[in-house]
């Protein structure tokens, strides 16, 4: 019982919430931007993936509930964490200078929650398909490939080819790269896996893994954008 | 040279405060910071002012009694230095200096630039310590210690509490004091015993006293006048995380 | 009054072993039946105050900073001395012994100065158990340094930050005592009044220094442990906060004060920049172990840069003078060597109040990364201050007063001439003599505090069994109204001086006619100027704000109310002291190559002196210094 106490109402515990929660949902973004890069193999590819996670609810329901408590965990634990470091400084400095306290470090909350907000939207897009915020004027819940499974590919070529909403995805994913630059670094801070002998290792792995996801996530639009897929939904 | 003091004054913890400008006029740079409000200071309270109260000590950099924050910078942005061994020869005739106390809810404001940090004090007395009474210890030589342990402990050790790392810290966290004390003494064979005790209490102790917590931002470690290691804290995580998945160490909390 | 110093019989090596037995004890359940006041948590103070509260007794400890780990003892750079013999170089209980009464220039008890040596070998264990986090060899082992005045490497260190890791230590351990409760810890707190009833220390007065509420205290037994008097020169290495109050209050309740003229001078602090110097630095002694003392051979090479000068242009003084100690002379000897070099025109820097200490011989010897591990924090410390890369060019350094040997004179429980009332560490006389060698202050008080203390203390108890008063005693009452009256008056004058500018101009008396060298006529002369700048003082001085809030201008006027009482005691103390020893150089009393030459016949004496009332001067009492042990010698270091 004292785990529970500790970890969710001292701070260090609530910042091994932040870190364990944190820690999944980056292995999330992670195996999300793989599964989604298989655009580039073309429709055959992605559609299969959107099938197979699709005809196994046993697999991907636990997985969504579990995502959803992390979240709400991960969120919990940012806005308490929050309201207790702004009642830490209740006068604030007239003049404050962060010095080396990075820009995204200084940020998390407002990224965390306009990713967060991202996500509601990313949600109803592309899983709910509520056919009113795809702004395509199309139904998404509609598109089939000729094997009768759901067109993922032409789902995602037409959603992107919207550049407002190609422009807020990237957004958010600059928003995403930009929180876990710093998330992925203190996490292992957090968890207190972090010695002076592999400092700067992890440092280098928190940036580098950040330009990777960004670059990942941010290519498939941007491809679109350019005429990717066109040649292949016109098919 | 001269210069332009922009000075928070705030009569005593009730009053609202504010900031009042002053000249400082004729200041040297061999002069330390502490020595130019000295100067100011004579000057007020020859015209019938109050001077500018702030904590001051030792003036060597080891007492840590010296703190306030200039051009919003706990300690001035001297890397390594407190206050009182800041000199005035890093700043420019005709500058404006603002001048600030630590701003945290765990220390109030006292009067003008002194704050009460006693919080710190409460954190060390809750198991900052190696429990043991005066007479009866073995020789210092029984327990040979690795170099490299005793002197990454001394690293830890040279915490001066000065608070320079609330201060700077944008949620006004005390991690890096503490850390620096769990991790002195988690480091050494003499500490072990009760170091899972040690850490859980004084996080309490910490939480207790209305410290923000670390989002690992790093602004302690620029400021502190000991370069104390950010790496202190993942220590302190390393070390709780230890204790709370031991049932042990809730039994010995528990008395 | 009578001094008995309580020295126990028998040979001085067995004396405190069979002291300690002979000593009556508290039962375990009365100790909390005893309320103890220390005021001071310094080295002496919080380890008191820890180890007393440890054995069960009630403590209150007071400490003006906002902190007990605060304390000046932080400042301590250098180390502490044990006899540990760690080293195989021929140390003992006994050569610390001797070391440390000839370093005083046998001007100390040899009693004390014996049971400090003995109770040096578990200071170092006990400190080791605390988490002192000690320098330590590759093997995991303890490590040594040499210092000033030894010929053996007994200095236990921590960086150049041994007092500040000592004082942690002990202020944990008073911490842990205070979350137990035992402690009761009173922070900004600044005790003001001795209250003294029926010849017996019983209490306090203090003075709230946050919402300067005046308040009394009441307990079994007081204790000192106040620190030194050096910043009765207004520039010193001590804190700024450091003052004489406490033992200078004592004094005048009936606690004789003893050699106050001692007081020591450091050879390596940063010189004086300029009229705005508000402290000085002390760099670590320990810089002299690997640093050459030098300064130019002629006076006109003393404006170019150290480099310009040839080998050949300069002088060593310090091993010209000294060979076998060179630059490891005491402080005394070595601090003379530099001001007579300056006095002779051929000092540098800024108003030529300097010599060099030049590292590039041991750059060269041991490499640049070895001299920045050894003292990498003062060099750091040094270039702050002076803005001087000391790898590059050589440091200037300057003596300025450090230390005190004088003190409230105690016997051998540490009790002064008021029963009840008990002086620790640098506040009082002890140990030291006339001259105090490196590294052994940080001995002194932990001493004092861990292990001598606790066990006297009971013997009063045990053996006085005084009744308890209440803070409601006329006594007290009196006690109060006099601070409340001396605090009123200092903010009732409004005159046209700040208490600044006399601290200064006292501070610059003293220095000039009572520093590092004193003779008849500037004594007499400052024996003037004193009691002129005192009576000038309650009539001229300004101190601003009012008395119900945090005021520090106040705090410093009442301090420097006491150090200009203090001060003509100090001065008088020196005049009536007509040899040299240690410290204290009267320039009638040197020899032809101008060492110090003491007087054994006419004052091998303590000197304690016993306040007789305002304006008679104050009674001499002379506790005469028996060697019983050791055979007084003159002192050489050549």
């Amino acid at each position: 019982m004292n785990i529970i106490t500790n970890l969710f109402s001292s701070s260090v515990g609530k910042k091994y919430i932040m870190a364990v929660t944190g820690f999944s949902l980056f292995g999330f973004v992670i195996a999300h931007l793989i599964g989604n890069l298989q655009i580039f193999l073309g429709p055959e590819a992605i559609n299969r993936y959107g099938h197979f996670l699709q005809s196994n609810m046993e697999i991907i329901w636990p997985a969504r509930i579990g995502l959803l408590v992390i979240i709400a965990l991960h969120i919990w634990a940012a806005i308490k964490i929050s309201a207790e470091n702004k009642a830490a400084r209740p006068v604030a400095y007239a003049e404050y200078n962060p010095t080396v306290a990075s820009y995204a470090s200084r940020t998390m909350l407002m990224s965390g929650l306009i990713v967060f907000f991202f996500i509601l939207y990313h949600l109803l897009h592309f899983t709910v398909q509520v056919d009113q915020v795809n702004l395509t004027g199309k139904s998404f819940v509609n598109l089939h490939d000729a094997e009768g499974r759901h067109d993922v590919f032409a789902m995602m070529v037409l959603g992107f080819s919207k550049p407002i909403v190609s422009l807020f995805y990237i957004i958010a994913i600059s928003l995403l790269s930009l929180h876990l630059s710093h998330g992925v670094r203190s996490m292992f801070q957090s968890l207190g896996w972090k010695k002076k002998s592999y400092a700067n290792v992890l440092h280098c792995f928190a940036t580098g893994v950040s330009i990777f996801i960004f670059v990942g996530y941010v290519s498939i639009p941007i491809a679109i954008l350019l005429g990717f897929g066109k040649e292949a939904l016109s098919k | 040279m001269n210069l332009t003091l922009k000075v928070w004054r705030q009569k005593n913890p009730n009053d609202a405060g504010g900031i009042v400008t002053y000249d400082a006029n004729d200041i040297i740079p061999d002069m330390s910071f502490l020595e130019m409000l000295d100067v100011v200071n004579e000057d007020l309270i020859s015209r019938g002012e109050e001077p500018i109260a702030f904590d001051s000590d030792c003036r060597e950099g080891i007492c840590g009694t010296c703190s306030m924050v200039i051009d919003g910078i706990a300690h001035g942005g001297q890397r390594g230095t407190t206050v009182c061994q800041l000199h005035m020869r890093h700043f420019n005739d005709g500058d404006t200096i603002t001048i600030e106390p630590w701003r945290a809810k765990a220390f109030p404001v006292i009067k003008d630039l002194v704050t009460d940090r006693s919080a710190f004090d409460r954190i060390i007395e809750s198991g900052g310590f190696v429990s043991v009474n005066t007479g009866g210890t073995p020789d210092g030589n029984t327990l040979p210690i690795p170099k490299v342990d005793a002197d990454e402990a001394m690293d830890a050790a040279a915490c001066i509490g000065c608070g320079a790392c609330v201060a700077a810290c944008k949620n006004a966290s005390a991690m890096l004091f503490v850390s620096a004390k769990v991790s002195h003494l988690a480091l050494l064979p003499q500490g072990k015993p009760e170091a899972e005790r040690r850490v859980l209490k004084m996080v309490k102790a910490m939480d207790e006293a209305g410290f923000g917590n670390c989002t690992v931002t790093g602004s302690c470690e620029a400021v502190c006048p000991k370069e104390i290691s950010l790496d202190f804290i993942a220590k302190l995580n390393r070390e709780f995380g230890k204790a709370i998945l031991k049932n042990r160490a809730e039994r010995q909390v528990a008395d | 009054m009578k001094l008995d110093s309580k020295i126990p019989p028998g040979p001085v090596t067995e004396k405190w072993e069979k002291y300690k037995f002979d000593l009556k004890l508290v039962n375990p359940a009365n100790k909390r039946k005893y309320d103890v006041i220390v005021v001071g948590s310094g080295l002496a103070g919080a380890a008191a105050a820890a180890s007393m509260a440890e054995m069960g007794y009630n403590v209150k400890c007071f400490c003006y900073q906002d902190s007990p780990r605060r304390a000046h003892s932080i400042a301590a750079q250098g180390g502490i001395n044990a006899a540990k013999n760690y080293q195989n170089d021929g140390d003992s209980i006994y050569r610390l012994f001797y070391d440390t009464i000839k370093g005083g220039d046998f001007r100390a008890r040899e009693a004390n100065v014996y049971r400090l040596a003995q109770t040096s070998v578990k200071i170092i264990d006990q400190c080791v158990a605390q988490g002192v986090p000690f320098a330590r060899e590759y093997g995991g082992l303890l490590a040594n340094r040499s210092f000033g005045g030894a010929q053996v490497s007994r200095t236990f260190y921590a960086r150049g930050q041994t007092g500040q890791q000592l004082l942690l230590g002990a202020y944990q351990a008073l911490c842990r005592q205070i979350g137990l409760g035992k402690v009761q810890m009173f922070e900004r707190t600044e005790m003001l009044e001795l209250v003294v009833v029926d010849g017996h220390a019983k209490g306090i007065i203090v003075r709230d220094l946050v919402t300067g509420e005046i308040s009394a205290h009441a307990a079994d037994a007081v204790v000192l442990g106040t620190g030194g008097y050096g910043n009765v020169f207004y520039l010193s290495t001590n804190a700024k906060g450091c003052n004489t109050t406490a033992i200078w209050r004592a004094y005048k309740k009936g606690a004789a004060l003893a050699n106050p003229c001692y007081t020591q001078i450091h050879p390596t602090c940063i010189p004086v920049s300029g009229e705005h110097q508000s402290k000085l630095t002390l760099m670590s002694e320990s810089l002299r172990n690997d640093g050459r003392v030098w300064t130019p051979k002629r006076k006109e090479d003393c404006g170019k840069a150290p480099g310009d000068i040839p080998e050949a242009d300069r002088d060593y003084i310090l091993e010209r003078k000294y060979p076998s100690y060179g630059n490891l002379a005491p402080r005394d000897i070595s601090s003379r060597a530099a001001k007579e070099a300056c006095d002779k025109g051929l000092g540098v820097g800024p108003g030529g109040l300097g010599v060099y200490l030049d590292f590039a011989d041991a750059i060269k010897r041991l490499g640049e990364s070895t001299v920045r591990e050894r003292y990498g924090n003062l060099f750091d410390m040094y270039e702050k201050i002076t803005g001087e890369n000391a790898y590059k060019v050589p440091m200037r350094i300057y003596p300025a007063v450090h230390y005190t040997m004088g003190g409230t004179w105690v016997d051998y429980n540490l009790m002064s001439s008021i029963p009840g009332l008990f002086v620790i560490g640098e506040a009082n006389f002890s140990d030291h003599g006339a001259n105090r060698l490196g590294a052994s202050a940080l001995m002194q008080g932990l001493a004092d505090g861990y292990f001598v203390l606790p066990y006297t203390i009971g013997n009063y108890f045990a053996t006085e069994k005084q009744p308890k008063h209440k803070t409601d005693h006329a006594e007290f009452k009196k006690a109060l109204g006099e601070v409340e009256t001396r605090t009123k008056k200092l903010l009732s004058i409004k005159g046209k001086r700040t208490v600044n500018s006399f601290h200064k101009e006292l501070g610059k008396i003293v220095w000039d006619k009572c520093g590092m060298a004193r003779d008849e006529k500037g004594l007499k002369e400052a024996l003037q100027q004193i009691p002129a700048l005192r009576e000038e003082f309650w009539k001229n001085v300004n101190v601003a704000g009012e008395n119900g809030e945090l005021n520090q201008n106040l705090e410093h006027a009442g301090r420097v109310a006491d150090f200009l009482e203090f001060a003509e005691l100090m001065c008088l103390d020196a005049l009536n002291r007509r040899e040299s020893c240690g410290g204290h150089f009267r320039t009638e009393f040197q020899t032809e190559d101008g060492e110090a030459k003491r007087d054994d016949e006419n004052f091998a004496y303590v000197a304690a002196w016993e306040y007789a009332g305002e304006g008679k001067p104050p009674i001499l009492n002379k506790e005469p210094l028996v060697y019983e042990e050791v055979h007084m010698s003159t002192r050489s270091y050549k």
